[in-house]
């Protein structure tokens, strides 16, 4: 908005989030004909699937006085009625009746934010729609590809979106964070590339000729049973605007090839990561893990969906404690080092964003159009 | 895009008028506090009329890329409510208050097919939605209808932006939009955006209803503005209140009710709420129901009347001329 405050999100404790983009508002599943609440980037959104099955996001407030509409019920093809006083709204958000009248007023809408089911996930627009194009919904291929399974769940993470994704675009923690499981320490003495694009950033760590975490010990043995040597372990973290993160994870038996692209000596998972914001201190964190091997083992399925979950819960809690001591410092700065590249990258891309929807370096509460 | 209307009032500058056609003219205002207009969107301003200070709504046609300018359209209409010829009489540099854009008429993005018909001034209220869907690349169809060339406003700046897409319907020419086959030729799949004069608008309202496309797909904008029968001054009288009042040409029942001291309840004050419903006891005349509140059954009742915008007129041919005085009509009110 200001010329002064460029540059000011790299080192932004809590940054504003883009919202001519699209965000992940539910599991597939959960949208039903049954209305839901979530909030995703502080507006409150009723979801819910019409007759035919396509998924609705409106406000959740009435027009009339404002009560959720997620308490209401889904009627007729696509509309949804106000459990108060009566009122239906259709998916586009229009009354289409009301009580007492003859006629509808032309005047009464809810907001109705565009709304795409792709990759298990149910995607909501909330910016200017006239510019909501599904094709830039992140690339979340291995989500439901026939070579492709797996599973995972949502935290609801009391930190700002921004801490999920620094978390995640630097795994050096995990030697801290996470030492019984996927720590080791060859990953702060392993040397790393960043590498960025207008709406993406990669890092990329090989990790050559090391034993492999339990975690990967395990994986790599539902394939090539009684292995004990050593592997080469590689991390490459894709990042999209403004909150996926897809990570190619795996390891394979040492000097077959892999760093060079033959990963047949190995096993490969994709951890794919989506993080939407709720408010400026909470966040909706979407994962799961897909594996392109032993597709028809749901015991391996469980096995790594409940290993991630350990996992992650142990970040869940780190988040949780940085969040508060932000809170708590608020005359202390954050300050970089050369792990932070790709977190940093990540914030000069969302920076440019923000700067072109006007929202840079403030948290505005305005109304629900651009 | 839904409803804006949380009112943020701020100063408007008058940076250009030119004439657009015969009788309206093209005004930009500059805004104080620039806020971005969206398809559909109108800004409220106050005027001068006779000395009173009025509030007037007009829609944006459309706005600069920095958003800091306005265009509107203003036509000048003799016997409305005043409001027109205070603004035609804006020059160059003059200072005005005004709102932010409001927003009662959202263009809702993602419909298959899309056709906007916009009669003579409505234009102003239909422009920036074609806009937008030229950008997106949308299927649409821009209908636009008007007495004469002369009378035209933009045309050649939206012949240059829609080319095909674009039908020019002139009365001049005996070319008149085929209400009844364009309403047959839409389904479900289509929206249709409408602003333009009652008559226009009627019409492709009544058709619309009695096909069995979908209500809320028909979408139109009325300020209240455009009635039937040119307005004439008429008398209310409240018996209960021994209340009587003149109400002129240029106000509306209601604001000569509120003159008066009368404890009116209103919301809208543009015939969509219903909450400025009087109830009548006599009629020596006839309404002229400009409101969208009350059902084509209830208006043909003349029991109640949404008294912001509907007004009272002598005769059968609403010529004042035909009646040997004001029209009289005896009213309770909640």
């Amino acid at each position: 908005m200001v010329a002064q405050n460029l540059g000011s999100t790299t080192t932004t404790k809590i940054t504003n989030y883009p919202l001519n983009a699209w965000y992940v508002a539910a599991w597939d599943y959960e949208v039903t004909r049954k209305p839901m609440s979530r909030t995703i980037a502080d507006r409150p959104l009723a979801l819910y699937r019409t007759e035919d099955g396509k998924p609705v996001a409106l406000a959740d407030a009435c027009w009339h006085r404002l009560a959720p509409l997620s308490m209401g019920k889904v009627v007729g093809k696509d509309g949804i009625q106000c459990p108060y006083h009566g009122i239906v709204f259709n998916a586009a958000g229009r009354c289409i009746s009301m009580p007492a009248q003859e006629t509808v007023n032309p005047s009464a809408t809810v907001p109705s934010f565009p709304a795409v089911q792709r990759h298990r996930y149910v995607w909501v627009w909330l910016g200017d729609p006239t510019l909501a194009d599904p094709d830039t919904i992140p690339n979340m291929f291995q989500m439901d590809h026939p070579e492709w399974t797996g599973d995972g769940r949502t935290i609801h993470a009391d930190c700002n979106y921004q801490l999920i994704v620094d978390n995640l675009m630097d795994l050096t923690h995990e030697e801290f964070v996470h030492g019984s499981s996927i720590g080791q320490a060859e990953l702060s003495e392993s040397d790393f590339t960043t590498t960025h694009d207008d709406t993406s950033v990669t890092v990329t760590r090989w990790m050559k000729g090391i034993y492999p975490p339990p975690f990967w010990k395990k994986n790599l043995h539902d394939v090539f049973p009684g292995y004990e040597g050593k592997v080469d372990r590689w991390q490459i973290i894709r990042f999209e605007a403004p909150g996926t993160i897809c990570i190619d994870v795996g390891v394979a038996k040492a000097d077959t090839g892999a760093p060079e692209g033959d990963r047949s000596q190995g096993v490969n998972a994709f951890v794919m990561n989506t993080i939407s914001p709720e408010s400026s201190k909470t966040s909706h964190y979407f994962w799961s893990i897909q594996r392109n091997y032993r597709l028809e083992s749901q015991t391996i399925t469980t096995q790594m969906r409940e290993g991630v979950h350990g996992v992650f819960g142990e970040d869940e809690v780190m988040l949780r404690a940085q969040q508060r001591a932000i809170d708590a410092n608020p005359d202390y700065e954050f300050y970089n080092i050369n792990i932070d590249a790709g977190g940093m990258w990540v914030r000069r891309l969302l920076e440019r964003q923000l700067l072109k929807e006007g929202r840079l370096g403030t948290k505005q509460e305005e109304g629900w159009t651009e | 895009m839904a409803a804006t209307n949380i009112e943020i009032w701020q100063q408007g500058e008058i940076i250009e008028i030119s004439q657009a056609a015969n009788d309206i003219k093209k005004i930009v205002i500059r805004q104080s506090n620039p806020a971005k207009a969206d398809p559909g969107s109108h800004i409220d301003l106050m005027v001068n009329v006779d000395g009173e200070m009025v509030r007037r709504s007009y829609s944006v046609a459309s706005q600069s890329e920095d958003l800091r300018d306005l265009t509107l359209g203003v036509f000048l209409v003799p016997n409305s409510r005043g409001g027109s010829i205070a603004v035609h009489e804006l020059a160059v540099g003059d200072q005005l208050d005004i709102t932010q854009p409001l927003q009662n008429f959202p263009l809702r993005v993602g419909a298959e097919r899309y056709v906007l018909i916009a009669g003579g001034i409505g234009v102003t209220a239909i422009m920036a939605m074609a806009a937008v869907l030229k950008r997106i690349g949308a299927n649409y169809t821009l209908m636009y209808a008007a007495r004469s060339k002369e009378a035209m406003a933009f045309r050649e700046e939206l012949q240059a932006i829609h080319g095909d897409n674009l039908q020019i319907f002139l009365d001049e020419d005996k070319n008149f939009i085929q209400i009844p086959e364009l309403i047959a030729s839409l389904d479900d799949n289509t929206e249709l955006y409408i602003c333009g004069p009652i008559r226009l608008m009627d019409a492709v309202r009544r058709i619309w209803l009695e096909s069995e496309l979908e209500n809320t797909n028909l979408r139109f904008e009325t300020f209240g503005a455009s009635g039937w029968y040119d307005p004439e001054e008429f008398i209310v009288r409240i018996p209960a209140k021994n209340v009587e009042v003149l109400v002129g040409k240029q106000h509306s029942m209601l604001e000569a009710l509120e003159a008066a001291g009368v404890d009116m309840l209103s919301d809208c004050r543009k015939g969509e709420c219903g909450l400025c419903e009087v109830r009548v006891l006599s009629l020596n005349g006839r309404v002229d129901h400009r409101d969208v509140f009350y059902s084509e059954r209830q208006k043909e009742q003349n029991e109640k009347i949404s008294c912001c915008v509907s007004r009272i007129v002598t005769s059968e041919s609403g010529l004042a001329a035909d009646a040997s005085g004001p029209a009289v009509v005896e009213i309770v009110t909640t």
